[in-house]
């Protein structure tokens, strides 16, 4: 099977004092779904930055996507991180654009044309229970709210990849199904690897996966 | 209403810059207009004992824009307390001629001393009245007029860049959070950069148009109109065509010097 991930001795740090990732070694296979824990500072946010591309290995290799993110090219980046979606543990949405503008962003990166990138921000909005929103700025919705934006953002595109950090944090248990659902259905129909860093692993998800804890800058594969 | 505040802080700084830098082009063409009605005022007067080759004047001093001669009537005739024709005559003949010369523009002092010195140095020319007194007056005047402007304009300038360098910050800040957003989805510097131009052009055009609207009612103002005239020149306050080029020039260039300034200082958060 192919992989999407493969990380070799990878060691990540933010200083040179101080290592938060210690020489791991994993790979996740091409259309898997992964669920990530953690204690809270244990690395579980910069081990989903570096796979974006936004913190440079300090040691190791890092492929994601066929790409080797260890001095990675500006160039390179932006392509591989058009094919990701991610959803941001503080959601990380343009406050100056409309929700329905936040959406369509990796649309517009990927030049995707008009009608499609209508379509879609229209579909997706729906599958959030956000269509009533749809004009509205992200201060002006709750926090639940903006996570289903950023959500939404991060399916838009297709992606090969879908990194997502604790994004039922801030839900109830009904919109926090809501998301499940979009992710294992993102997982099962376009057989998107998913990637989720939570904190609670719902006992109900109907979906074959894989679980890494992050423990003193080791990643162990449990069960 | 936020966005149109932020717009507003560039818009009042552009604004700001452009109405320093056409009161400096108006006062250069005040100047310019009222050393032209000055040399109209100036002339020299030239005592000669034989008549003067005008035209070789002329291409010696190109400062020399006309030489007249003045007819010895006038003062003949206030000699003329019963004269005989004859003697009359006579009289005219060992007058020397007098000369009046005009000058193309309004010289400085130096080139007034130049002129005259080289006018001198002919043997026929016996005297010369240049009136440089008055002449040194006013002329510093004008220059002095000309500082008081320039240096008002310049600071007026300098404050407006300090002023703008702070809001930098703001706005670094302000755009850094987009573009790192954009960038984590894979858009390349342009596109990142591309609202940033978009915004600081459109800013630039405001602002050029708010400074057109401002000169245009300035010019058509009665009192400003009147303290022309009382100096007895017309000037050109706005130039619809020319000087709108110049301060929508200034405006977008100003504006994305800005603009490059957010992007080279963007840089992305871990
Ligand atoms: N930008 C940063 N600069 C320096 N250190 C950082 C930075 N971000 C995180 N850290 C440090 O790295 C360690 C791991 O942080 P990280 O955000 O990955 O934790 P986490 O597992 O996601 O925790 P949580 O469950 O609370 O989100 C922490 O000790 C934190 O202080
Ligand atoms: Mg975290």
């Amino acid at each position: 099977m192919d992989k999407v991930i493969i990380a070799d001795n990878l060691s990540l740090a933010y200083s040179d004092d101080e290592t938060i990732i210690n020489k791991v070694k994993f790979s996740i296979d091409s259309g898997s779904f992964v669920f990530i824990t953690g204690a809270s500072g244990s690395g579980k946010s910069t081990l989903l930055k570096s796979l974006y591309g936004a913190l440079n290995p300090q040691e190791g290799s890092l492929v994601v996507g066929g790409v080797e993110l260890r001095g990675v090219s500006n160039s390179k980046l932006n392509f591989l991180r058009k094919h990701i979606g991610i959803v941001f543990q503080d959601y990380k949405l343009v406050k100056e654009w409309t929700i329905e503008k936040n959406i369509m962003l990796p649309l517009l990166i990927n030049g995707y044309e008009k009608g499609v990138t209508n379509n879609q921000v229209d579909s997706l909005l729906k599958h959030v229970r956000l269509k009533h929103q749809a004009g509205k700025y992200p201060q002006e919705l709750s926090g639940g709210e903006q996570q289903r934006v950023a959500m939404a953002r991060a399916l838009s595109h297709n992606p090969i990849l879908i990194l997502a950090d604790e994004p039922t944090g801030n839900l109830d248990d009904y919109s926090a199904e809501l998301i499940w659902n979009l992710l294992v259905g993102a997982n099962e129909q376009l057989k998107t690897t998913v990637m989720v860093v939570t904190h609670h692993i719902p006992e109900n998800i109907k979906v074959d996966y894989k679980h890494y804890h992050i423990e003193f800058g080791r990643i162990n594969e449990v069960n | 209403m936020k966005s149109i505040k932020n717009h507003l802080s560039l818009v009042i700084a552009l604004v700001s810059i452009l109405f320093s830098i056409q009161i400096l082009v108006i006062a250069e063409r005040s100047i310019d207009t009222y050393k032209e009605k000055l040399a109209n005022d100036y002339s020299i007067i030239v005592v000669s004992q034989k008549n003067l080759d005008a035209s070789n004047l002329m291409q010696e001093n190109a400062i020399i824009g006309k030489i007249t001669s003045l007819s010895p009537d006038d003062v003949i005739k206030r000699l003329n307390t019963g004269m005989s024709k004859k003697n009359i005559e006579l009289l005219k003949l060992t007058l020397p001629k007098f000369y009046n010369i005009k000058l193309k523009y309004y010289p400085s002092s130096s080139e007034i001393k130049m002129l005259t010195r080289k006018l001198l140095r002919k043997s026929s020319i016996s005297k010369i009245e240049n009136f440089s007194h008055s002449h040194d007056s006013t002329y510093k005047l004008l220059l002095l007029f000309k500082k008081v402007i320039t240096i008002f304009s310049v600071s007026m300038l300098v404050v407006t860049m300090l002023l703008i360098f702070k809001e930098l910050k703001i706005w670094q800040f302000k755009h850094n959070e987009r573009m790192n957003i954009m960038g984590l989805f894979g858009a390349p510097l342009w596109m990142r950069s591309a609202i940033l131009f978009r915004l600081s052009i459109v800013d630039a055009i405001i602002a050029s148009f708010v400074s057109f609207i401002l000169f245009t009612y300035i010019a058509s103002d009665s009192w400003v109109n009147e303290q022309f005239e009382y100096i007895g020149i017309q000037v050109k306050i706005f130039d619809p065509l020319s000087d709108l080029l110049l301060l929508t020039t200034v405006s977008i260039i100003v504006s994305i010097v800005l603009a490059l300034f957010i992007i080279l200082g963007h840089k992305e958060e871990v």
